[in-house]
């Protein structure tokens, strides 16, 4: 097949999980990695050998130790700022995950009432509570995109939605339900031309997405974006936030305390230059260091492979679960326009039962509303299946998901 | 292929038909308390309606989206607790509840439970457990306040 992996039988040896074999003996067939993605072995050992021989508290600590740690955790920096080719290295914040980075963002941009923030449909509930919250306290109006038949983000609407009000538009890079991948040059441009900021949840583009912020032309590049490091081969626990420096050193800080300062009386504080002025606390000093060996693996593949890669598998997926009876795929159908997430209903089965009678074969999927419930809701449906590939994927386990499908359909006495 | 001995102990045929073929579904007019519960971690949703008279379990009624076990489940809860005075309504409530919270060591009591044992090996998959005790836990909820609007 065109496009897949040369490797991939040997990136699937840097995977241990994968030899897993579940209840049955059956092997594990894992599709739910935009849940969270699998961890290869050179992260589970980076992260051992941190804590075996290197682990101390970061920057505060005077002893050998200590240096090590910090420089290990600054040296994860850097490999993030590499993976996204941030301008600025400083510019990278660690965070908890997505959600809290993008927290940061709602509870840190000005808003006041008057102003007006956008985003879409088809976002992830982190991209959308943390913006109701931003608008319900500042009295700002909260508009959003809405998603075509298709699938696609209706953009029809985009010069009365995005006007000279607007503060922020927060968009998500791919849907983590339908898979759609939005036009994020064009928002960013329409957002700048009426002087908002571009916030983008990278959660579901970054693990697949060649991402180059620095060669992006400056009016087309996000001013913030989010990702966690969890489905980028690494480690739960840590996220990160980039920004442009400008922005970032035009916000205030979102949590106080240790490491964030400059100095403090007890009147007041002055606060550290970026990135630690947003890292207040130890922060997650082993996740960043596993965070640093994933996306420095993921960079040695080559992120334009590995989208090569999902989209062999996902327009295979396409094909074979639309060869499926009474299958209807959320989302667009051609490959080229999406990620490597496919949300899907079977008629007759409800997700849940569909999940657990895969489970019994050994496939991982999920069911439910995939903390997107809004795009369920344009959709008509309350809950989807929805299956998930990565640079690990292979055709055999897309088929072995047909095949449990149509057995599926079996159980359940379907025609 | 068969299917691995668990999945046939969660998917009873009992189930399957309760599923297919749910008993009360669909909202009626006389009731005096009405909940909507959800189950947030999968989005199965039920609107309960308790009608309640002389102390008897006149009818439950009830709308519902969810997988097959939990409407399913609201089948049986409808057969069973539907003509029982409050208060055998609430012991056999209290079994069935048991049952599900068990983890699958528990023998289920036949005379009590009648379709419910079915709903013996579903005890043995805790991520379907709330699906089991969805509408269970909404009769509940919409009996206690029918009983409170009659202290009024």
């Amino acid at each position: 097949m065109k496009g897949l992996l040369p490797e991939l039988e040997v990136i699937r040896k840097d995977f241990p999980i994968l030899e897993r074999r579940l209840a049955g003996d059956v092997p594990l067939v894992y599709l739910d990695s935009a849940n969270t993605s699998q961890k290869p072995q050179i992260v589970i050992d980076t992260m051992v050998d941190h804590l075996e021989r290197h682990n101390a508290n970061i920057a505060r600590a005077m002893h050998q130790l200590g240096a090590e740690s910090t420089e290990a955790f600054e040296a994860a920096r850097d490999k993030v700022a590499a993976f996204i080719g941030a301008p600025d290295r400083d510019e990278v914040i660690f965070t908890k995950n997505a959600s809290e980075a993008l927290n940061l963002v709602a509870s840190t941009v000005p808003l006041r009432e008057g102003d007006r923030v956008v985003i879409t449909e088809m976002e992830h509930h982190s991209n959308i509570v943390p913006w109701q919250l931003a608008t319900q306290r500042s009295g700002a109006e909260l508009r959003w995109f809405g998603v075509t038949d298709e699938g696609l983000l209706d953009t029809s609407h985009v010069e009365e939605l995005i006007t000279e009000r607007t503060k922020v538009v927060s968009v998500t890079w791919v849907s983590n339900m339908l898979g759609t991948i939005n036009p994020i040059a064009a928002l960013a441009k329409r957002a700048h031309a009426v002087g908002a900021l571009l916030v983008v949840d990278a959660s579901q583009a970054a693990p697949q997405l060649p991402i180059d912020l620095a060669s992006m032309p400056a009016d087309e590049r996000p001013d913030l974006l989010a990702f966690t490091g969890h489905k980028v081969v690494g480690p739960t626990g840590i996220g990160v936030l980039w920004g442009s420096r400008e922005v970032l050193d035009s916000l205030p800080p979102f949590l106080g305390g240790g490491e964030m300062i400059a100095t403090v009386s007890m009147e007041r504080s002055t606060y550290a230059p970026i990135p630690h002025k947003f890292e207040a606390g130890t922060p997650p000093i082993v996740e960043a260091v596993g965070l640093g060996a994933a996306v420095e693996y993921l960079g040695h593949i080559g992120l334009d492979a590995i989208h090569a890669h999902e989209q062999a598998v996902t327009g295979y997926a396409l094909d074979g679960l639309r060869s499926v009876k009474g299958l209807t795929v959320l989302g667009p159908l051609d490959p080229a326009l999406r990620g490597g997430a496919i949300s899907f209903e079977l008629e007759g089965v409800h997700p849940h039962d569909i999940a657990q009678v895969l489970d019994s074969r050994g496939i991982a999927v999920r069911a439910g509303h995939h903390c997107a419930k809004p795009a369920h809701a344009r959709f008509g449906v309350q809950a989807s299946t929805r299956m998930s590939s990565y640079l690990y994927t292979t055709p055999a386990e897309i088929d072995a998901l047909v095949e449990g499908l149509e057995y599926t359909r079996s159980y359940f006495k379907l025609d | 292929m068969t299917a691995t001995p668990d999945l046939d102990a969660l998917y009873q045929e009992i189930i399957l038909d309760h599923y297919k073929h749910p008993h009360g579904k669909g909202l009626r007019d006389e009731f005096e308390a009405e909940v909507h519960h959800v189950n947030p971690t999968c989005g199965d949703e039920i609107t309960l309606r308790v009608h309640l008279e002389d102390g008897v379990v006149e009818d439950i009624s009830y709308d519902s989206l969810g997988c097959s076990i939990s409407q399913a489940s609201a089948s049986v809860l409808y057969d069973l607790l539907k003509g029982k005075s409050v208060d055998e309504a609430m012991a056999i409530h209290a079994s069935f509840q048991e049952l599900m919270q068990g983890k699958g060591q528990l023998e289920p009591d036949e005379d009590v439970l009648e379709d419910g044992i079915a709903f013996a090996g579903v005890a043995k998959f805790p991520a379907r457990v709330k699906c089991a005790l969805l509408s269970w836990m909404a009769w509940k909820d919409a009996t206690a306040q029918s009983l409170e609007g009659n202290d009024d």
